[in-house]
């Protein structure tokens, strides 16, 4: 009975989630997740190469993290929005400059395109 | 006896949260949104709601994809706030109803054969804390007691919107049966239009919000057979989450009656509220 068409990409802009996407991204998201634990912001805070390793985080998967490179990490390393914003937490990155990245805008660049710029919150 | 008194469909927009806590109830750029709570607030008072079962995703706060599962059931007394990455909210633990919980959970596992997970402890995430307290008094401490039924709209392989309107039916059956009194509203959360991933980030289509807005009400069952590539195309592709909306509706009896509705599009995602009852038999005639 499914109709379901087994997660195509043919929306542009867009990556789903898909369990591939997922198996390939579940040490990044791992440890994005782990950030919702104070004690693991604390450890991440203090060394974070240290507990990137302690998570197995390749090489790659460091530097993008490193650089912010969200539009790399979720659309090469399967990385998940909703865990990437907890890294986002740490670095003081919320919701609007992550995705104004991107799009390839900046945050005042993507604020004129909205209707009612709210003061962003996360 | 168990009795349904009403449904309600609403958006679950972190930044709703945020604004919730800096009291910025009355700044132009909310006031809108808040205002719409209002009527939907005092409505459910009026008619003496004791339960809300929630229909949420969990966006990362207690669920991870190490094991995730499609369906799962709170069946707790208490339920603590989460931690998301910015630290708790203010809030008091959301009161639960270990009893009513069973209740419900034996009857969609054995009677409607809805075999989802059983949570005793389950963390609360901004699926079910940003409207909790829109809709329901919380200080000193809830007026409601609450059951959260968690649903996998982030991994693919989702449930279809089929069985998000099969599991709907299901609830209400499972209310219906329960002996002791209860006065419960199901409530679906999630959506509006928003995508927050890729070039396509920001994407919102009002039309389509509206017209949601007007099917959920009129015509649930055609909106059961949008397979998940529709949802995401119209809506973007987190707003996928919208299909859980229908596990409220189909809650309902196939007519309604519409208490109250609000809309709002202002930055990233359309923010939608419906408050619907079963038609009263004179109604549907």
């Amino acid at each position: 009975m499914s109709r379901e068409t087994g997660h195509s990409d043919h929306i542009p802009g867009t990556c789903v989630f898909t369990g591939q996407r997922s198996q390939k991204g579940l040490k990044l998201n791992s440890f994005a997740f782990s950030l919702h634990k104070a004690e693991n912001r604390e450890a991440y805070r203090k060394d974070q190469e240290a507990y990137m390793n302690s998570y197995g985080l390749s090489a790659w998967e460091k530097q993008k993290v490193k650089e912010k490179d969200w539009k790399a990490l979720i659309e090469e390393g399967g990385g998940n929005i909703y865990m990437l914003l907890k890294v986002g937490a740490m670095t003081g990155d919320g919701l609007v400059p992550i995705g104004a990245q991107q799009r390839g805008e900046s945050v005042e660049e993507f604020m004129k395109t909205r209707n009612v710029p709210l003061r962003q919150n996360m | 006896m168990g009795r349904l008194i009403a449904g309600i469909g609403s958006s679950h927009v972190p930044s709703i949260g945020v604004a919730f806590d800096q009291n910025q109830q009355e700044t132009p750029g909310w006031k809108p949104l808040f205002d719409g709570y209002k009527p939907a607030k005092a409505w459910l008072k009026e008619v003496g709601i004791t339960h809300a079962v929630v229909l949420y995703n969990d966006h990362g706060t207690d669920f991870f994809f190490d094991k995730y599962p499609t369906f799962a059931l709170g069946t707790a007394d208490e339920y603590p706030i989460g931690d998301e990455g910015w630290g708790a909210r203010p809030l008091p633990a959301v009161k639960g109803d270990a009893v009513f919980s069973w209740h419900l959970a034996n009857s969609l596992v054995i009677e409607s054969e809805f075999d989802l997970t059983i949570c005793q402890d389950m963390v609360m995430d901004h699926g079910i804390l940003v409207p909790l307290p829109l809709l329901f008094d919380h200080d000193p401490d809830w007026s409601v007691k609450t059951v959260p039924l968690q649903v996998n709209v982030l991994q693919h392989p989702l449930p279809t919107a089929h069985r998000l309107w099969k599991l709907g039916q299901a609830l209400r059956t499972a209310v219906e049966s329960y002996p002791d009194d209860a006065r419960v509203v199901v409530v679906g959360t999630g959506g509006l239009s928003h995508q927050l991933h890729g070039d396509r980030f920001g994407h919102m289509n009002s039309d389509w919000d509206k017209e949601f807005l007007d099917r959920i009400e009129d015509d649930p069952e055609g909106l059961v057979d949008i397979p998940h590539d529709e949802w995401m195309e119209r809506g973007g592709a987190e707003a996928v989450e919208m299909m859980v909306w229908l596990g409220m509706r189909g809650a309902l009896t196939p007519k309604v009656n519409k208490i109250h509705r609000n809309y709002y599009l202002p930055m990233l995602s359309g923010m939608g509220l419906t408050v619907l009852e079963d038609a009263q038999p004179d109604d549907a005639a």
